[in-house]
């Protein structure tokens, strides 16, 4: 069986990141993803990104992924694509279908970076032609570039739905509204004010009742809530749209985590159930790192950060050696990612796991 | 490049599409143009062509739901085999996709 230093498993943001930062310690790394292309979800993101100047603020999310592809290649990283990571093992033995066959590869080290999966919103015909997730739809647009349609209803005002509502004005839509059940906007507002200077209606305290139509959607009929959530049907107006997008979070995608034996906690702020992780990325399984989106939804900033971290706490055990000063730098930004109303929470979620992490693998 | 379809040619952050050889895939023996590199479920969309298939009980319309091959809502029957998850298995010259009911049928043997 084929033997590698470190294994990663989904070549997103996190991922990439944290091949290049252990390639750079001289570790042989392997990533296993199972797209056509690595990158992840950076490639359908086409605004630009938040933070300082240092973390490529300002750039668009699919430059980021061109600059983290060309070095990864010159670094020599190889990667395996159209991969599928379907189980981890004992003695960290990676179950993996590649190019359709099945093959095992044997790790010292596995960091994963599988990201998230969006939340479904079950409501009368969602599951028709012309439902479908806002993510989705991003990849639409942004890469295959097709309209899934024309007329466009949006579930949810976080910053997927703001971003994806102004991207979809861009790709030529019409973005007929964005319902969100919340009395006041979820995401940033310097997105919520790029689609109102569209003129697009954000709908407050209102949610979806049904999608209309027999074979597709053809139309949405939305009402206003209380202040209990129960909506107020006397009040219902249809609204003809050919495509409803529903952007209501994500959750992280953590199947091989588990399957590894990795303790879990909940924390709702960062999307559902999360590996318990030290302050080094490292699971409650030795050896097992996690980065990224699948250990708590937060931005491709963060995710490129705990990437890195992960990458290079994966290499001091290796090597056997220590790079304190370069991981305290890498927490430094993270923290500074972490601020304002969102990512305060997070930091305090992220602080709370780390909390965890030392109270029950003593046990 | 033909324009009345549903593709973005144009873009304003993404510039114009970049020209790609043209080659056909049929559905349901209906021939349409594609490009290298598209993916089937693309095509399909950007021909309006948005009920990909029906399931197995209830006999409901799917269309894409993730776009990212892990809902397994937009699976069809590609060259004989079904279940094949379009919205992230590339055209190639000749392909013949078809509307799948339920789970489908083999029509080609791949052992």
């Amino acid at each position: 069986m084929e033997e590698k230093d470190l294994v990663i498993i989904g070549g997103g943001p996190a991922g990439l990141c944290s091949a290049i930062s252990a390639r750079k310690k001289g570790i042989d790394v392997l990533i296993i993803d199972e797209n056509l292309r690595p990158g992840g979800q950076l490639f359908k993101q086409i605004h630009r990104f938040f933070g300082s100047k240092e973390h490529m603020a300002g750039v668009r999310g699919f430059i980021i992924g061109e600059k983290l592809l060309k070095e990864v290649k010159e670094l020599g990283v190889e990667v395996w694509l159209n991969s599928i990571a379907y189980g981890i093992f004992k003695d960290k033995i990676i179950g993996v279908i590649k190019d359709g066959k099945n093959t095992h590869i044997k790790a010292k080290s596995i960091i994963i970076s599988t990201g998230a999966t969006e939340n479904p919103l079950s409501f009368p015909n969602w599951t028709l032609p012309g439902v479908m997730g806002a993510g989705a739809c991003q990849t639409m647009i942004n890469i295959h570039r097709v309209l899934p349609g024309k007329k466009v209803l949006m579930i949810g005002s976080g910053n997927v739905g703001l971003i994806v509502s102004y991207q979809l004005l861009q790709a030529g839509a019409e973005v007929v509204g964005i319902v969100e059940i919340m009395p006041k906007i979820g995401g940033y507002l310097v997105h919520a004010a790029k689609i109102k200077r569209f003129g697009v209606p954000i709908y407050l305290s209102t949610t979806i009742l049904e999608g209309v139509g027999k074979d597709e959607i053809k139309g949405a009929v939305i009402c206003p809530v209380d202040e209990n959530f129960k909506p107020i049907i006397k009040r219902k107006k249809y609204i003809d749209v050919d495509l409803i997008c529903i952007a209501v979070g994500l959750t992280p995608l953590n199947e091989l985590l588990y399957q590894a034996g990795c303790l879990f906690t909940y924390k709702g702020y960062l999307g559902g159930l999360v590996a318990l992780h030290n302050e080094n990325m490292e699971t409650t399984v030795e050896n097992i790192f996690v980065a990224g989106d699948c250990s708590g939804i937060e931005e491709a900033s963060t995710a490129m950060e705990e990437g890195k971290l992960a990458g290079i706490a994966a290499s001091e055990k290796i090597r056997n050696k220590k790079w304190e000063e370069e991981k305290e730098e890498i927490r430094k930004h993270l923290n500074d990612f972490r601020i304002g109303t969102f990512g305060e929470k997070r930091k305090l979620s992220k602080e709370e796991i780390i909390k965890e992490y030392y109270e029950r693998i003593k046990t | 490049m033909k324009k009345k379809d549903l593709r973005i040619y144009k873009h304003p952050i993404l510039g114009d599409m970049p020209e790609k050889k043209k080659i056909y895939i049929y559905f349901n023996e209906k021939k349409l143009t594609a490009y290298e590199g598209e993916m089937i479920a693309a095509v399909l969309y950007a021909n309006g062509i948005r009920k990909l298939r029906k399931t197995e009980r209830f006999k409901k319309p799917r269309g894409i739901f993730c776009a990212i091959g892990r809902c397994t809502d937009c699976v069809m029957t590609v060259d004989g085999i079904p279940n094949v998850r379009t919205c992230i298995t590339p055209v190639k010259n000749g392909m013949k996709i078809e509307f799948q009911v339920g789970l489908g049928k083999w029509k080609k043997k791949i052992w």
